[in-house]
């Protein structure tokens, strides 16, 4: 997959906006944004939470998260082999049935690029293709304390090395300190730098990291300006900040794709990332998603699960439903 | 096959162990009724659940005799620590038995399983364990020392929440120290009934509460009887003026908990998302059979098409089917007659010009159904924006300033609940204080509490339920002398009855004005608190 170009993001900014992207300007536009009821929207996400996914419903949504999630590994320790042993799982997640849907990309940190792109081989592409991508975490990943120079080579020589995707961090220190307009050009200037030499571009996601926004609201106003700045994703959390990714805060940023879409008939992505475990919680970000922007959100370029262990909950839950009971971890590998 | 198209996910209804005919419940024991019986059906398919029983003037009189043996021999000369103990011991019963409450309850009134699981059961176990907390303690109940129980209270309550009704009747009666009977609506009889075997497991002393089932004739007979000394009424408010023309005149005590027609106000800067939550909630929780449920949407005109959009999208995801499956949001409309009633006014509606939308949806061939559905365009004038429709059918009015907004949403003769949505605290204030309503609910919408009163202003009836001021429109203050013999007994140790001894006079005038008018602005002020 690809994403849209800098120079359509940034004219979509301005007619939006009305005006350059400066902290003056951003500021009017993002507070002017109605506000969160925190206990609404809770109830709401707990609502939805209570969807009762059965039989057929179970075995397509099942099959549907395996195809969304982006397998992850972002360890000090990840080693090549480690990476290898990554792709092979996510070329074939259960060996036991070569029915189970491949995952739809690798997410990796830059320096394991290559190595995930050569153990991919012919399985490398588009996840919308049935193919496998590889995302790569950019920009001082997970705190994105550094210069921008440093990020952005950071970014570039991920894309070079075969990144499909980059998962940048927003620098949350400037965003709190109310300077929208730096945290703006941070993510054009990274979205400029996921471009190829060929012309093509590779899609950009972009962390708020809401564990440390902390408030609904800050969320809801992170989501906009990383739209406004032509992120082609909008992504919950590095997995590194607890709390990750929650079910009220993923419908929060679901709200704000389905109203910027609305507004401009441009579609952006979403991933919940860190601390989705259990099918049982993914199914109810299906439903989440199913039933706020509708169910044709739920394609690899739109929605994602930044998860690793997920995966074989999923595919025990998986094997349950075609076996009729439950086996147990040593039936799963590890990966 | 869609995803959203979620496979069938019924609830079992193998919990059930229903009898086929259920008698009366009185003096403890299950006997039949001598008036003729009737069936209860299912309205989401129409087939029949039971025979019920149905209680003659014969059979009432047997009831409030129970009644008042009970009260004379047991219930009134029992501590309040013992009666709290028989209220924790149904508290816990109840949510032992919820799953079976829950399906028994959405199988005879048609509501969404998912409601009477989450919202109904539950409440029912909380306010049992709420008044059990009281039981004890009625010295702080308002009314100064040793209050009564006024003996033996009749309760008729409506079908739209069959046994959170009961509970919120039950309950503080009996932790008040009063003996019972109580006639749920023809309907749904169901869970009373289990509710009854509820209160045999309890081993709750015979007579204590009756139960008697049948039409509105057992109920006018039942409240009209010489033997009542207390009437809790739901309902109607035709049926609400009836009964107080009845017991004009009579020593008899009265709470009438009425219609409503409550204003649901949207400001320009309100959480929008949530907003529209709410006003889903407001209108279509239960089939709108709700009593203070938000009937008349006030949105700001500059916002008027945003909300009304985003309202269709969402209303589009509601599910409408049978209420016994976990995921549907929009269960059966309880009887044929109230079906009628909705789409008479409905047609109303669009005779009088107002443009009516409903959800594009299936429609199950049996049983009792109505589409989501909201009029725009409007007016003050028109009935849909009058009369309590009780079913699911919104009406959006709009308005230009907070003053209109008041004035519009007063302009009623009800006054049981409003709602205000907007993200200035300090306009929640000021609106809410303007407000005649006895609930006003701020950026949320249908939430309820035991601890927190409920009840209206004007044709919504007088008296409150919940919290301390439930708890004493079930008590009447210590005679004058018998107050002061009572703290002399409590002694030292209980500060509020020295004080009640004292001045025993104006604590009876303040609790007659508890139980008989408007709520003090603290019963507001309560329920504002409790409203997030």
């Amino acid at each position: 997959m690809s994403g849209t170009s800098l120079v359509t993001a940034r004219e979509r900014a301005l007619a939006v906006l009305g005006g350059e992207p400066d902290d003056q300007t951003l500021g009017r536009y993002l507070h002017g944004i109605p506000g969160v009821d925190a206990v609404g929207l809770e109830q709401r996400a707990a609502g939805l939470g209570t969807r009762s996914i059965k039989t057929s419903s179970k075995k397509w949504a099942l099959d549907k998260i395996i195809s969304l999630v982006d397998l992850t590994t972002l360890e000090g320790a990840d080693t090549p082999g480690k990476v290898r042993s990554l792709v092979a799982k996510a070329v074939n997640p259960d060996p036991a049935d070569p029915s189970t849907p491949r995952v739809a990309a690798v997410c990796v940190y830059g320096d394991m690029v290559p190595y995930a792109v050569d153990a991919l081989g012919g399985a490398h592409g588009d996840p919308d293709d049935g193919l496998i991508s590889v995302a790569a975490v950019a920009t001082a990943f997970p705190s994105g304390r550094s210069s921008l120079e440093i990020k952005l080579a950071d970014t570039a020589e991920a894309v070079a090395a075969g990144a499909d995707e980059i998962d940048m961090v927003i620098d949350r220190g400037a965003f709190l300190a109310g300077r929208y307009g730096q945290v703006f050009d941070q993510i054009s200037a990274v979205k400029d730098a996921c471009r190829r030499a060929d012309g093509t571009s590779a899609s950009l996601k972009v962390i708020l990291e809401t564990g440390e926004l902390v408030t609904y609201d800050n969320v809801r106003r992170a989501s906009w300006l990383s739209i406004l700045a032509g992120g082609d994703f909008i992504k919950t959390s590095t997995g590194k900040v607890s709390p990750a990714a929650t079910l009220p805060v993923t419908l929060l940023m679901l709200e704000v794709v389905r109203d910027w879409h609305l507004a401009t008939g441009h579609r952006v992505g979403v991933k919940p990332a860190g601390g989705i475990r259990a099918s049982k919680d993914a199914i109810k970000y299906l439903v989440t998603v199913a039933e706020t922007v509708g169910e044709d959100w739920l394609v690899p370029h739109l929605f994602r699960f930044g998860a690793s262990s997920l995966l074989n909950d999923v595919l025990l839950q998986r094997q349950k439903m075609t076996t009729g009971h439950y086996s147990g971890p040593d039936y799963v590998t590890i990966d | 096959m869609s995803f959203l198209e979620y496979a069938p996910a019924p609830e079992s209804r193998a919990i059930l162990s229903l009898r086929d005919q259920y008698g009366l419940f009185i003096d403890g024991e299950f006997v039949e009724g001598r008036g003729t019986p009737f069936q209860t059906i299912s309205p989401a398919s129409e087939e029949r659940i039971a025979m019920i029983s149905n209680a003659n003037p014969a059979d009432v009189d047997d009831a409030v005799a129970a009644a008042r043996r009970a009260y004379d021999r047991t219930w009134s000369k029992m501590s309040g620590r013992d009666r709290g103990k028989y209220l924790f011991r149904i508290a816990r019963l109840v949510q032992e038995r919820s799953r079976e409450l829950a399906v028994a309850e959405s199988l005879d009134n048609g509501k969404p399983i998912k409601e009477s699981r989450d919202v109904d059961v539950p409440l029912v176990a909380a306010w049992f364990f709420y008044y059990a907390g009281w039981a004890d303690k009625l010295d702080h109940a308002g009314l100064g020392a040793g209050p009564r129980a006024h003996g033996v209270a009749a309760q008729v309550i409506p079908w739209n929440f069959p046994l959170l009704m009961l509970s919120w009747k039950i309950a503080p009666a009996l932790a008040a120290g009063n003996t019972v009977v109580l006639k749920p609506a023809e309907t749904t009889s169901l869970t009373a009934l289990i509710f009854a075997e509820i209160l045999q497991q309890a081993d709750l002393p015979p007579g204590v509460v009756n139960i008697i089932t049948g039409a509105g004739d057992t109920g006018a007979t039942l409240v009209a009887h010489d033997g009542v000394d207390k009437v809790a009424f739901t309902g109607s408010t035709a049926v609400g003026r009836a009964i107080a023309k009845q017991i004009a005149g009579t020593d008899k005590k009265a709470t009438l908990e009425l219609g409503g027609k409550a204003a649901n106000i949207v400001f320009d800067d309100a959480p929008i998302d949530q907003a529209i939550e709410g006003i889903v909630n407001g209108i279509f929780f239960n089939q709108g059979h709700v009593c203070c449920a938000g009937s008349r949407l006030l949105v700001q005109e500059n916002i008027h098409d945003e909300v009304v959009e985003r309202l269709k999208l969402r209303l589009s995801t509601l599910r409408l089917g049978d209420p016994l499956d976990k995921n549907t949001d929009i269960g059966a409309i309880n009887s044929k007659e109230q079906l009628e009633r909705i789409r008479m006014l409905s047609d109303v509606g669009v005779a009088e010009g107002a443009d009516r939308w409903s959800v594009a949806c299936e429609i199950p061939e049996n049983g009792f159904w109505y589409a989501p559905t909201i009029f725009t365009n409007v007016q003050t004038s028109s009935r849909i924006a009058r009369e309590e429709i009780f079913g699911p059918v919104l009406s959006v009015l709009t308005f230009r300033t907070p003053a209109e907004a008041i004035a519009k949403a007063n302009n009623t003769p009800y006054g049981l609940s409003a709602g205000i949505w907007t993200d200035k605290g300090s306009r929640i204030l000021a609106v809410a204080d303007k407000l005649r309503a006895g609930v006003v609910w701020a950026n949320t919408f249908n939430r309820f509490d035991p601890s927190s009163p409920f009840g209206g202003y004007k044709e919504s009836g007088y008296g409150r339920e919940g919290g301390r001021h439930g708890l004493a429109a079930y008590l009447t203050p210590a005679p004058v002398g018998q107050a002061a013999i009572s703290a002399g007994r409590a002694g030292a140790k209980s500060v509020s009855a020295g004080r009640a001894a004292a001045k025993p006079r104006i604590e009876a005038k303040d609790a007659a004005k508890n139980t008989r008018t408007a709520p003090s602005r603290s019963a507001k002020a309560a329920k504002k608190g409790a409203a997030k």
